[in-house]
């Protein structure tokens, strides 16, 4: 049975659709991540579930039971919020404290899961700090001490980590993966980082205007995006416009000249062939031509620039000591007709 | 004096991100704020004070009832003022009024500072006009209001009486009780608009942080808003007292000649017994004891709270 339940959730401020009957569920014990474009209604969702903004429609089940009806005091919820949202008057330690002392956990008790949870965050040093001297990611992490500290069953994350240094980041997120293995908690996570998504979520669930796109693990929804939206939100992708024909052996797609098979039974006219920068291979034999405008050496890979007569394509290249062509070489290009995707329509539609 | 001082605590609430100004280059010294500043430095030494050294050097002349003022130097008055209990009640008196006026404004304006800013948006303009309408009255008119309301045969005693609560009127007018309710009255609006700018500075999103942890919402205005707004109440504070002990028509009004203050004390003394330099005695020890307890308080205060929201 799912653990937690979005059921049409919708939030409308005046004329404006923040969320657009966002339906979901999530499985206990796992971390799904909202990803998408500012302002597409991640924040308010959590809202929602926290009990902070009050739904326009919908209904949210945690654990079978009607999360509407309870206030939001009552609901048990762990939550880093988008601005810290710590309290001024009180020391980090006092902070994370709060939490421990509404549940009515003895002193001694308290200050040990104060100390433990601020030595986790790497903040042991700080407990007697008020946040206004701290740093941006030092009160992030007493934030998110804070949160943890209470052992929620359900944790809501938004952009937890975004103020930490790569570092401290990848360290926190071993910690919330580790919290969410041994503990069990259910995580909702939104992050504007998509690396960050990809390397923590059993799901993603890809926004955009209030609605979902897609939701499915990290590698499904980068290898398979549902939409236009998703495969050009999700790292690097190229979309080449090319036609769609149906001839005997099935559909295909003809993009600058070369026909590509086409898996899927799509109509004839205008279609959009995907595919992602690190697919595309330099070939000798058929392919797109094209000329390199430009190639730019970004450490472990190059980034080329290619002008086809289907519109620009990005190649990335492992620099691995293989032979690359240079700026302005004429080149053929290509990939295996597994790694593209195709859709019907136009580019500029999607 | 009060606004310079209020001002003072203001300043250390939060959002004073006290980056130090580059060093300025010895030769070129910016003139520009010291031109600017300079209309109302003399406006303030001319309009203030000139008149209080005057105040000052009347305060120590010496006055007789046949003799008039004595053109001679002496701390007479102020012996007087210092031995006579008849003073001391005054002073006492005044001091009792502006602390009792200084708590229940507290107790009234910073609750209703919070209900305001839960309200929603046409009431809340609509209340906040309404609690702030006593600034809008003269402050003559609105006290003869309070002593036609509170009069032995004003509204409040008739209705009282008519339904049996009392047998007899309450006195309100002449005494401390009537003066106080009045003061408090008048001066709320200042608790009010102080408490209000510490509450637009909380964030929202801070209480539910507060809820989301479990506190119940009693919980939450004690521990988590109370403590942000204290700075805001004591500003308050203080700009209430210091209006309260230095109040004057509202205490000639509902006080009479019968319950004086401070202020009216100097009063009749310049303009009915014309001893002058006696009034003005009054006056500067006023101002002296206002000072003296104002900025104590605020030192205090800067200090208790100079950690949390500098
Ligand atoms: N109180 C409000 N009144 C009106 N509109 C609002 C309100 N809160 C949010 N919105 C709008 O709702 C939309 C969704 O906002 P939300 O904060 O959920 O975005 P988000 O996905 O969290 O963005 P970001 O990644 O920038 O944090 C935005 O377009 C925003 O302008
Ligand atoms: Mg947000």
């Amino acid at each position: 049975m799912p653990y937690l339940v979005l059921d049409k959730l919708t939030k409308r401020f005046g004329q404006w659709l923040a969320v657009d009957n966002l339906s979901l569920t999530v499985e206990k014990g796992e971390l799904i991540s909202l990803l998408g474009p500012s302002g597409c209604g991640k924040t308010t969702t959590l809202q929602m579930i926290a009990g902070f903004l009050d739904p326009s429609g919908g209904r949210v089940t945690l654990d079978g039971a009607d999360l509407l009806a309870k206030k939001p005091n009552e609901r048990g919820l762990g939550i880093v919020f988008q601005s810290y949202a710590l309290f001024p008057h009180m020391t980090a330690a006092e902070n994370v404290a709060f939490g421990l002392e509404m549940r009515n956990i003895p002193r001694a008790d308290r200050d040990r899961m104060v100390k433990d949870a601020l030595q986790l965050v790497g903040l042991g040093a700080f407990g007697d700090r008020y946040p206004r001297r701290m740093s941006g990611g030092q009160q992030q992490r007493v934030a998110l001490a804070r949160a943890m500290v209470i052992k929620p069953s359900l944790l809501l994350l938004d952009e937890p980590l975004s103020n930490l240094d790569a570092k401290m980041r990848e360290e926190m997120q071993i910690e919330l993966r580790r919290i969410q293995r041994t503990v069990g908690t259910t995580m909702i996570l939104v992050t504007h980082d998509q690396a960050e998504a990809m390397a923590l979520s059993d799901r993603v669930v890809i926004m955009n205007k209030g609605k979902v796109e897609q939701v499915a693990a990290p590698q499904d929804a980068y290898d398979n995006p549902a939409s236009a939206f998703v495969a050009n939100f999700l790292g690097r992708t190229n979309l080449l416009q090319g036609t769609l024909r149906q001839d005997g052996g099935g559909c295909r797609i003809d993009v600058a000249g070369t026909a590509w098979p086409v898996a899927a039974e799509l109509p004839a006219g205008p279609g959009v062939l995907t595919v992602r920068p690190e697919k595309v291979t330099f070939v000798d034999g058929a392919g797109v031509p094209g000329l390199v405008r430009a190639r730019v050496f970004q450490g472990t890979q190059w980034l080329f620039e290619i002008q086809t007569d289907a519109g620009p394509l990005t190649v990335i290249r492992q620099h691995d000591g293989q032979i690359l062509p240079a700026e302005n070489e004429r080149v053929t290009v290509g990939w295996r007709a597994e790694d593209m995707r195709v859709m019907a329509g136009t580019a500029g539609g999607a | 004096m009060t606004a310079v001082d209020s001002q003072n605590i203001m300043d250390t609430g939060p959002a004073t991100d006290t980056a130090a100004p580059p060093p300025a280059e010895p030769e070129r010294r910016n003139w520009a704020p010291y031109l600017l500043s300079l209309p109302a430095l003399a406006l303030y030494a001319v309009l203030l004070l000139v008149p209080l050294a005057m105040t000052f050097l009347l305060s120590l002349n010496s006055f007789g009832f046949y003799t008039g003022i004595q053109d001679v130097w002496q701390l007479g008055n102020y012996i007087d003022i210092v031995t006579d209990d008849y003073f001391h009640e005054i002073f006492l008196r005044t001091f009792r009024i502006a602390v009792l006026v200084t708590l229940l404004c507290a107790v009234l304006g910073a609750p209703e500072a919070y209900v305001l800013r839960r309200m929603k948006s046409p009431w809340r303009g609509l209340c906040l006009l309404v609690v702030l309408g006593p600034l809008l009255i003269s402050v003559v008119s609105r006290t003869l209001g309070w002593a036609l309301l509170f009069g032995s045969t004003g509204i409040i005693n008739t209705a009282l009486m008519s339904i049996g609560l009392i047998a007899t009127p309450i006195e309100f007018m002449y005494t401390e009780t009537g003066v106080v309710i009045a003061l408090t009255h008048v001066l709320v609006p200042f608790m009010v608009l102080s408490v209000w700018a510490s509450l637009q500075r909380l964030d929202p999103q801070v209480e539910n942080a507060a809820l989301s942890l479990g506190a119940k919402p009693f919980t939450v205005l004690r521990r988590v808003v109370l403590p942000q707004v204290v700075p805001g109440i004591l500003s308050g504070s203080i700009i209430v007292f210091a209006l309260a002990a230095s109040a004057f028509a509202t205490p000639a009004i509902i006080g009479g000649r019968r319950l004086k203050v401070a202020a009216t004390l100097a009063y009749d003394e310049f303009l009915n017994t014309l001893n002058w330099p006696l009034g003005a005695a009054v006056a500067i020890l006023l101002l002296i004891a206002n000072v003296v307890i104002i900025v104590g308080c605020n030192r205090l205060i800067e200090r208790r709270y100079k950690q949390v929201f500098e």
